[in-house]
């Protein structure tokens, strides 16, 4: 397949970037491209012009200053995936950057991208509701930084404007005793998920939840934040009751459609199940002295 | 129809090229460079056939577009065998009946390759899943496993870093 005629530049810097892109009504961003370029030679999309900002140094970072973790918009699935800081520390994105695609497309895709596609399937927008993360989003007017629960407003839409790119995700440092995880089923390795989810809590040192957050994966048409299954956990103590209580408030939040992929009902089954399972996962953690 | 000037080095040789913006880098080293030991299977970055290493990375060729790779250092099918000398996982391959049809070989070693630097001592899970996007049809993955385990001992051997009890690994 072959992708349709595009214009193609490798802006040296983000202004540079934002610049061009605030130019062109049809211009896209090429980062990891492994969704655009699917897409590209689908002819789903027919851009004036490629802008890749791979040649933009300095975009690649992973490190934590002021209380939270800043992943740069050019930071690769596999180097999250690899990164001591992020598999010590933040197992819910650990966990959620090992479910992406598979090894080869993991070396190129980015987590920028992963949220920007906003596409509904992806695996990281549930695990950035989960986490309470914020997006850094640069146009020609400077920057900005928003909630992640406000980025995505449709299916493949999110809340960037024309001229603007997003730059950064900034994940809250765990405090003591936090912990998560991410339940995805699949069809086969690599598939996009039937249903997903991802979850982070934190335990107080006697036991109850003080905080839970749990993020839905490709059961609506966005994800979702699961708000009233994350409320139930906190200030108790998280029994089978309580896991049983939050699985089923966080089926009631799904908005399946059947597909190819299962009806609306067993969907709505398998995210009762997966929230179980997510929630068991994160406590063990928690309790096992991962932060 | 314009073109983009591209400079990069494919199997230790510099190549020049003007390319158009929309060129897949697969199309690229087949139909430019004629290196076909480079397959194009499913077109959907699913199959993996077409895994070449861009800058050490295993990617999938037919997901790259060839101006992403100038500057770049790619190494195809084509360049794991060195003065005439197979690479281990060729010899693994080809020792361990790592392919029946063979569509699916050159892309399945360059993923083992990457994988195997790595990891160069892994478990045969860590094995499928590193190989977990390169889709053999003939359904021979054993085999392929079996090929992967036999050049991970040899590169161990070869770095002088084979460790005692390794051998019953491949039998």
């Amino acid at each position: 397949m072959i992708p349709p005629p595009f214009e193609y530049v490798a802006p040296k810097s983000v202004p540079e970037a934002v610049r061009l892109l605030s130019e062109d009504s049809e211009a896209k961003i090429l980062a990891g491209g492994q969704s655009l370029l699917p897409m590209l030679k689908l002819r789903l999309v027919s851009p004036s012009l490629l802008i890749d900002i791979n040649r933009i140094e300095g975009l690649d970072y992973i490190r934590e200053e002021n209380g939270w973790l800043k992943i740069g918009a050019l930071a690769r699935e596999a180097s999250l995936e690899r990164s001591d800081l992020v598999r010590s520390r933040y197992p819910l994105l650990a966990d959620t950057c090992r479910s992406v695609a598979d090894p080869q497309v993991r070396n190129l895709a980015t987590l920028g991208g992963n949220l920007s596609h906003a596409d509904p399937a992806n695996d990281h927008p549930a695990a950035m509701l989960a986490y309470g993360a914020q997006v850094v989003i640069t146009g020609p007017e400077g920057s900005r930084m928003i909630p992640v629960e406000q980025f995505f407003t449709g299916p493949f839409e999110s809340a960037l404007q024309h001229g603007e790119l997003l730059t950064e995700i900034c994940i809250p440092v765990p405090q003591m005793g936090s912990a998560g995880a991410y339940q995805k089923f699949e069809r086969r390795v690599g598939d996009f998920a039937t249903a997903a989810v991802a979850v982070q809590l934190r335990m107080d040192p006697d036991g109850t939840c003080a905080e839970a957050a749990i993020g839905l994966t490709n059961v609506g048409l966005t994800p979702i934040k699961a708000k009233a299954a994350g409320d139930v956990l906190v200030g108790r103590r998280p029994d089978d009751e309580v896991i049983r209580q939050a699985a089923q408030l966080a089926a009631e939040a799904a908005e399946p459609m059947d597909d190819q992929r299962g009806t609306e009902e067993y969907k709505r089954s398998l995210v009762k199940t997966l929230t179980v399972r997510a929630l068991r996962t994160a406590l063990a953690r928690a309790g096992g002295g991962v932060q | 129809m314009k073109t983009y000037p591209i400079s990069l080095t494919v199997n230790g040789q510099k190549v020049e090229a003007n390319v158009e913006a929309r060129l897949l880098l697969v199309h690229f080293l087949r139909e430019v460079l004629n290196l076909t030991g480079t397959h194009i299977g499913c077109d959907t970055t699913s199959c993996g056939a077409c895994t070449v290493h861009l800058n050490g990375k295993a990617v999938k060729s037919c997901t790259v577009l060839a101006v992403q790779a100038d500057g770049g250092m790619i190494t195809t099918v084509e360049g794991l065998a060195q003065n005439g000398q197979l690479h281990p996982i060729q010899e693994g391959f080809h020792e361990m009946h790592g392919l029946q049809c063979g569509f699916c070989t050159p892309g399945m070693m360059m993923q083992a390759v990457a994988f195997l630097e790595e990891n160069p001592d892994p478990t045969e899970d860590e094995i499928r899943m590193g190989i977990s996007g390169n889709l053999c049809r003939c359904t021979g993955y054993t085999n392929i496993v079996k090929s992967i385990q036999y050049a991970a001992e040899k590169m161990r051997a070869e770095r002088g870093q084979s460790e005692p009890g390794m051998e019953e690994m491949v039998r």
